[in-house]
């Protein structure tokens, strides 16, 4: 397989008005282009990804990049969004795997994507899975609604932002932050009698 | 049993059994107790392998697996329960006849296991269905569940049909339906059974 900057050269050269970035080992490319970015490397001949084997997304919050560039300390503030990570291989020519990523515009409510399930019947679950722990709503699925979580569920539990329900009332042997979340419901230190520690 | 032990063995060793309605009927149940197939996670496996050639489940008359819970008198909830399966559970316990035991095999059904603080894992089925064996092990080995039965065939055997400790089957006052939980907004509506879950008060020293 070519290189990332070959890849990406091609891509552009291919499509007006198109620009990826490399991070790392992935390709980024932003939401509007993505559904035609992903057609190329599927009808390419050189490329041929005709596999997505996974999909998954990312929870970014809200934060600042500190780097050193000339000898000066710059800051960045970059706003939360949430980012899909796509892994593409090709069972044609034998070579893989490409990484894409696509970051949504905030993280507020449900963001959305375009969906990939028209050209990758396989993400049609694993997008279901994205839209059930981070709220990612992917437009042009054909079935979106929660699988892991019941129907009526509201919150989105992988987000960074999760509350689980507090039912810590029976701990034993807690530490770190169970330890915290078990404090909330030990008694008061006044009424504790003083015995072994033994639990009841 | 109001009888003397070496005047029933005298009478053994000339071929006349003396029992009781109550030790004869204790005495089938306990040899024939059929359990419900529910393995929701890894304890399954062990489960099996309790139930096949070598740690041979049938020795003790529990090797009908049964699919319906109707037919069904044990139930043995092997592996990690989810919210999502909770209710359905409690709705399959509901729809086995009396009298009906439950087992609890293995950390995650005793009180959610390794994955206790994960989102969607109930700590614990006895939050709502009242758990007669617990099994622990990560998962537990065969001998460990064989064992359970014996427990559970000698807690059996003390059950009475009569007076005030009887039977939930022939007590008109014990519930044998519990109530199923619903699916609320962010958790299980109720998230426990008061009734029948109680944390057990823990004492620590030096509580801060």
């Amino acid at each position: 397989m070519e290189s990332l900057e070959e890849i990406k050269d091609r891509i552009e050269a291919a499509m007006a008005g198109v620009r990826l970035a490399i991070e790392g080992k992935s390709l980024v490319v932003g939401r509007q282009h993505l559904l035609d970015v992903v057609r190329f490397l599927k009808d390419d001949t050189g490329l041929a990804m005709d596999y997505c084997s996974n999909l998954c997304a990312v929870d970014w919050l809200p934060r600042t990049i500190k780097t050193r560039e000339c000898d000066r300390d710059v800051q960045r503030d970059v706003p939360g969004h949430l980012e899909v990570v796509y892994d593409f291989y090709s069972m044609a020519k034998k070579h893989g795997p490409l990484q894409l990523r696509c970051r949504t515009e905030g993280r507020e409510g449900t963001p959305s994507l375009p969906s990939i399930t028209p050209l990758f019947r396989g993400a049609e679950f694993q997008e279901r899975e994205a839209f059930d722990l981070y709220g990612i709503r992917f437009e042009g699925h054909p079935d979106l609604r929660r699988i892991l979580m019941w129907d009526g569920f509201k919150s989105f539990p992988m987000r960074k932002d999760y509350r689980p329900p507090d039912d810590y009332e029976y701990e034993p042997t807690p530490h770190d932050e169970v330890l915290e979340k078990a404090k909330q419901h030990w008694p008061a230190p006044a009424s504790a009698p003083v015995t072994p520690s033994k639990p009841a | 049993m109001a009888m003397d032990e070496s005047l029933k063995n005298e009478l053994q060793k000339a071929g006349v059994f003396i029992t009781s309605v109550e030790g004869l009927y204790n005495w089938g149940r306990k040899n024939s107790i059929w359990p419900l197939q529910f393995g929701l996670a890894c304890c399954a496996i062990e489960m099996i392998a309790a139930a096949c050639a070598r740690y041979d489940q049938a020795r003790f008359g529990a090797e009908v697996f049964r699919p319906s819970p109707r037919q069904a008198d044990l139930m043995i909830v092997a592996g990690t329960v989810t919210k999502k399966m909770a209710p359905q559970v409690v709705r399959l316990f509901n729809q086995m006849p009396e009298p009906k035991y439950v087992i609890a095999m293995g950390a995650c059904a005793i009180s959610g296991g390794p994955f206790k603080e994960g989102y969607n894992v109930l700590k614990g089925i006895d939050r709502f269905i009242p758990v007669d064996v617990h099994i622990p092990g990560c998962p537990p080995r065969p001998e460990a569940l064989l064992h359970a039965i014996i427990t559970l065939q000698k807690q059996i055997e003390q059950d009475h049909l009569t007076g005030k400790h009887k039977l939930r089957a022939y007590d008109r006052e014990q519930q044998t339906e519990w109530p199923v939980p619903a699916y609320g907004e962010h958790d299980l509506e109720p998230p426990c059974n008061p009734e029948l879950w109680h944390p057990a008060p823990l004492v620590r020293e030096g509580v801060k």
